[in-house]
């Protein structure tokens, strides 16, 4: 079982909202359509207000982003209760956020799409990190280190929300610990 | 034991449990699940997903489905979605789609849901929109939830919540004629901050506040989710039994705070020293008074949403428009048919509130839908497409929230937008209001 997660973080500042993860005008893309899940991915953070010189989350015309880990302030995915959000960062290819706090609806959709870890940090990381740096995140030990300074950032404990996104989601953990039926009573598709 | 906020009560009731205490968590069974045509796809996508496609939704009666978001619009994905939710309908046998091209289409999910009865005191609601809170000014327990979320209750008609804490916040005295509830809300949002109310309910109380309309209860209770609240609520009282009474015949149970119930915060207001105030780009806890801001030109106004586009809103930017002209390009876009066709037969000295706004060189849709406040297709009603300077009466101002990241948005109620209109700069609306 992995419980690490290694990459280069992409970093934010704080009331990252949901129409800069995801501008309202992509919202006619549905998520459970596999083509437009993907397309969602291609367009994770495209609204957000960049300064000259920052690089795009997800290059030009590519698909996945090469970011790992979002490093970010305070009330993290504030705004519209869309699932979009967190679908955009997981379809995108990242795996984590790492932000002072979250606003309430974007960690619930997290841990119910399983699509992202939204892990809280008691410090602020904004200055301790650029976007690029390499960094491990270690969800059992609750660290994040940091390649390029060596500096080990103590985390808050993902906690229940751990084993849920692991599961790949609300209804997964749910069927993996038996609070729902194996499968759907029939073929599904 | 010590007593239950509104909150509390209700959500000890729909778990069916006789006490509940905030940082609980509660299973708690739903009385009306609503989706619209933006997240209705999904859900129905996860739904049928997780429970198969011949699964059933576990009570045709409580799920209501309301396309709002992008309607009148060429975007084939739209209308693809919207015949989404149609199939959907059909087959699950759904009593409550207000369909688009029909005498049902409604407009905005939020105001819809109260116009056609589907709100009442007591109740949870639950809606894959984060404005659902707004219907939280009658008295019940009304929060936004995701795609997944709402599969769950489409599934199972429950959902496992965490009680929330409440914080209280009271309005003491009568607002003054220049005060709209926008200004409350966008004081108390200013004062706590974007994320002052996270994991929380928020009551608002006191005579002000009980002396609202309810469509201007509406817009407080609305923009909670702006604090990160996650929900609103406001006592029931004979406003509320008046707009709930003449449009549900269904029986429902009122809730009033315990005589020891405790709350996480109080915060106390006298409603006669509030100024008119406008939340500055980009956040909407960037609060400044209006006064303070005549420097700043606008290229543009609009009123509408669920936040501002009720008939009250626009009856009282009518006061304020009629007689006048407004020196920006001025959008209106009624909330619902219902507004749409109030905008016709409402009248102030005679004249019905749609010549007012069109004497006054306003732009005004006939079609009840979200349009520009939150962008939108290319091509919707209003969208900020360049580098304009906007005030409106919707609840977000975040980079790019209306279309173009390149757009600024302030935030004010529909007098103080209505008066920027008229004067081409942010108008403190005392200055034009006899």
């Amino acid at each position: 079982m992995s419980t690490t997660i290694a990459g280069p973080v992409y970093v934010l500042g704080d009331n990252i909202d949901t129409d800069q993860i995801i501008p309202a005008e992509y919202l006619n893309l549905v998520p459970t359509i596999p083509e437009e899940y993907e397309k969602l991915g291609s367009y994770a953070l495209i609204g957000l207000a960049r300064t000259a010189g920052e690089p795009p989350f997800v290059p030009p015309g590519a698909a996945k982003t090469p970011y790992r880990i979002v490093v970010a302030g305070r009330n993290f995915g504030c705004g519209s209760s869309r699932e979009h959000a967190p679908v955009a960062l997981g379809a995108a290819g990242a795996r984590a956020v790492v932000a002072e706090s979250y606003a309430r609806i974007f960690f619930r959709n997290s841990v119910a799409t399983g699509e992202i870890y939204p892990v809280e940090t008691p410090t602020r990381l904004l200055d301790a990190f650029r976007t690029g740096d390499e960094a491990v995140l270690d969800l059992d030990a609750a660290t994040l280190t940091n390649r390029r300074t060596g500096a080990v950032h103590a985390l808050r404990p993902i906690g229940d929300a751990g084993p849920v996104i692991a599961a790949g989601g609300l209804f997964a953990y749910a069927r993996q610990t038996g609070m729902i039926a194996a499968a759907p009573e029939e073929d599904g598709r | 034991m010590s007593g239950m906020t509104m909150t509390e009560k209700i959500l000890a009731r729909a778990s069916g449990r006789k006490a509940v205490a905030p940082g609980e968590n509660v299973w708690v069974n739903a009385d009306v699940l609503m989706t619209h045509d933006v997240c209705g796809p999904g859900t129905i996508g996860i739904f049928k997903r997780e429970f198969g496609r011949r699964a059933r939704v576990f009570d045709p009666e409580k799920v209501v489905l309301i396309p709002d978001h992008y309607i009148f619009t060429q975007d084939e994905k739209a209308h693809r979605n919207v015949d989404i939710l149609r199939e959907f309908a059909a087959e699950q046998r759904l009593p409550h789609l207000y369909d688009v091209g029909t005498d049902r289409y409604k407009g905005v999910c939020h105001i819809a849901l109260a116009e056609e009865g589907h709100t009442r005191p007591g109740e949870v609601l639950f809606g894959t929109d984060s404005h659902t809170c707004t219907a939280g000014a009658f008295n019940e327990f009304a929060t936004g939830i995701g795609n997944t979320d709402a599969a769950f209750v489409l599934g199972t008609g429950k959902l496992l919540l965490k009680v929330p804490a409440t914080m209280r916040f009271v309005f003491e005295g009568e607002v003054p004629p220049y005060i709209l509830a926008k200004d409350l809300i966008l004081q108390i949002i200013g004062d706590i901050g974007v994320d002052g109310a996270t994991y929380r309910a928020m009551e608002f109380a006191g005579e002000a506040v009980m002396r609202l309309a309810m469509e201007e209860r509406m817009t407080l209770a609305n923009m909670v989710i702006e604090a990160g609240g996650k929900n609103g609520i406001i006592a029931c009282d004979d406003v509320t039994r008046a707009y709930v009474g003449a449009r549900s015949r269904k029986h429902f149970e009122e809730v009033t705070n315990d005589p020891g119930a405790r709350f996480d915060a109080e915060r106390r207001y006298d409603a006669r020293r509030l100024e008119p105030v406008v939340a500055k780009p980009h956040s909407p806890d960037n609060r400044a008074l209006a006064r303070e801001l005549r420097t700043v030109k606008l290229t543009r106004a609009y009123i509408g949403s669920c936040t501002g586009g009720k008939l009250t809103d626009f009856i009282n930017a009518a006061q304020v428009l009629k007689g006048r002209r407004v020196a920006v390009d001025t959008f209106l876009v009624p909330s619902t048919t219902e507004v749409s066709t109030g905008l016709r037969t409402h009248t102030i000295d005679g004249r019905p509130l749609l010549d007012i706004f069109r004497d006054a060189g306003c732009q005004v849709s006939v079609d009840a839908s979200c349009a520009a406040c939150l962008g939108g297709p290319k091509d919707t009603f209003g969208r900020i497409n360049g580098p304009e300077v906007c005030i409106s009466t919707t609840n977000r101002n975040f980079p790019g929230r209306m279309g173009s990241k390149e757009g600024q948005v302030y935030l004010a109620s529909p007098y103080t937008v209505a008066a920027s209109a008229v004067t081409g700069h942010i108008t403190d609306p005392r200055e034009l209001l006899q």
